[in-house]
């Protein structure tokens, strides 16, 4: 009795497939922003860590401020303050472009530190015979110092990128259409909680193999020199 | 014998790390298909020396002219210097990112921009040079330490420098590997590479050694040729160091 009653409360099929296509498109508006989020953020990311490389004091110490502030910052004040706070300031952005900045700006600061920690975890020795055949500083680091300490880098980039991208979820709250937002306009319309059960679903099809991937690049990463 | 002006001139070098004085007033001339050997203990200078000689490291004041140009001149092209110099670390310093062939190509294809075909070329003839022709493709990890350390000379040999600098080039590596190693170095001196060697293999100092270099606390102490420096030393310092190496 009580199972039936559980299996009608949150698997309810009919009301599942009839608020599918509004999950279905929040599953590629949610893909979608998570893609522009992973590219904004890493390549944000990677060239603060090389701009770092330089080390020019006063670059250097604007950039670990951003890398401190942004990972300290809760991405929902980030999101309400691009939303909310700014428009005042005559500075406007859609739900999506506030959500996407706040967790790029958020995946670019933890990427940067990655990405500098690997950097620096490259021996000097590399440096060194690089530079010991001619190659130039920047030749150096192309060649021979980034390709190692990408490859240091992939399993926990892969980590943080995936926490990160969850966090679409957040723009739910401004209005973005992605998943947990259709679910939950779908349950205020239906007051059936199969549509959050739904929602759930779609995070796991979309997730699950994120996450995957990231167990094999874990292992497939894992290398000895 | 051999009076044609020296490829590597270090006068007055000096360097200082902080308030610590590491080099203090070198002179050290090398002439064309030379072997000079440089020993002294720990600590005294020996690898900070090898290092100004290619800007690795900046030197706080002094001369260092290589082939007769002034490599501390403003204005010199450091990177086309470096080519001109080879250097061989303790350490190997391979890239393990890229298989044998790769760490010798490197700088000819992306410094000298050697097209692919030509650089590879020059690669096998350097591999083939210290023996190691058939382990083109393999990763520096699948390398005993001797081997690895053949492929960084022929990393520098595939340069065609004019001298090579070498920094306890078989220090790290199983006694049983050391031969393999010392064996390229002698065959590159018989082909008349000019060479400045740090190490403390005393047998192959005798045996290939022009002349040796005896540092101590940032200065040269003595120099001379193997036998007198070896068997009838000056200073009772380098007396002390030749027993301290000669006992184990
Ligand atoms: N980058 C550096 N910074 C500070 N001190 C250094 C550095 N490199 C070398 N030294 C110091 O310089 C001295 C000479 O070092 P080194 O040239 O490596 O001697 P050796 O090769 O003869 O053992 C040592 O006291 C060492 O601690
Ligand atoms: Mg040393």
């Amino acid at each position: 009795m009580q199972i039936a009653k559980l299996v009608d409360t949150f698997f309810d099929v009919q009301v599942m497939l009839q608020y599918l296509p509004k999950i279905v498109e929040g599953f590629f508006l949610t893909i979608q922003l998570a893609l522009a989020v992973v590219f904004a953020g890493i390549a944000c990311g990677l060239a603060l860590a090389l701009l770092r490389v330089a080390r020019v004091k006063a670059v250097n110490f604007f950039i670990v401020l951003f890398a401190d502030v942004l990972r300290a910052l809760p991405p929902l004040v980030l999101i309400f303050i691009f939303y909310f706070a700014l428009p005042p300031a005559g500075i406007r952005m859609s739900g999506f472009v506030a959500t996407w900045l706040a967790l790029a700006l958020g995946l670019a600061a933890f990427a940067e530190e990655i990405f500098w920690a690997a950097l620096l975890a490259v021996p000097k020795g590399q440096w060194e015979a690089a530079r010991s055949t001619g190659l130039d500083f920047v030749k150096a680091l192309r060649y021979v110092v980034l390709p190692q300490a990408v490859r240091i880098t992939v399993p926990p980039l892969t980590n943080r990128t995936i926490a990160v991208t969850k966090g679409t979820a957040l723009g739910a709250a401004v209005a973005v259409g992605e998943i947990l937002y259709q679910a939950q306009s779908a349950y205020t319309f239906s007051y059936n909680p199969s549509t959050l059960t739904l929602g759930a679903i779609a995070y796991l099809v979309l997730f699950v193999p994120v996450v995957w991937f990231g167990r094999w690049v874990e292992t497939r990463f894992a290398w000895k020199r | 014998m051999n009076d044609r002006p020296p490829i590597l001139d270090v006068a007055e070098l000096r360097k200082s790390f902080g308030h610590l004085e590491v080099l203090k007033g070198v002179d050290l001339q090398v002439r064309p298909r030379e072997l000079v050997f440089i020993i002294g203990p720990s600590g005294s200078g020996k690898s900070t020396l090898l290092r100004c000689c290619n800007r690795l490291e900046e030197p706080t004041s002094g001369s260092i002219r290589v082939e007769g140009m002034d490599i501390m001149a403003p204005g010199v092209d450091i990177n086309l210097v470096r080519r001109r110099i080879g250097m061989v670390f303790q350490s190997f310093n391979l890239y393990p990112h890229l298989n044998v062939l790769g760490n010798v190509t490197l700088a000819l294809r992306k410094a000298l921009n050697k097209p692919r075909a030509e650089a590879e070329e020059a690669g096998m003839q350097a591999l083939a040079r210290v023996g190691l022709a058939n382990k083109a493709k393999a990763y520096p990890n699948e390398l005993s330490g001797g081997q690895q350390q053949r492929v960084a000379i022929a990393r520098a040999l595939a340069l065609e420098p004019t001298i090579m600098l070498f920094d306890e080039p078989t220090s790290a590596l199983d006694p049983e590997l050391v031969g393999s190693v010392l064996a390229v170095m002698r065959e590159m001196r018989e082909s008349g590479m000019t060479m400045v060697v740090v190490s403390h293999e005393m047998r192959f100092a005798r045996s290939a050694a022009d002349r040796v270099v005896f540092m101590d606390q940032g200065m040269i102490l003595e120099q001379g040729q193997p036998e007198k420096l070896f068997n009838a030393p000056d200073h009772a310092r380098l007396k002390q160091f030749i027993s301290s190496i000669e006992r184990h």
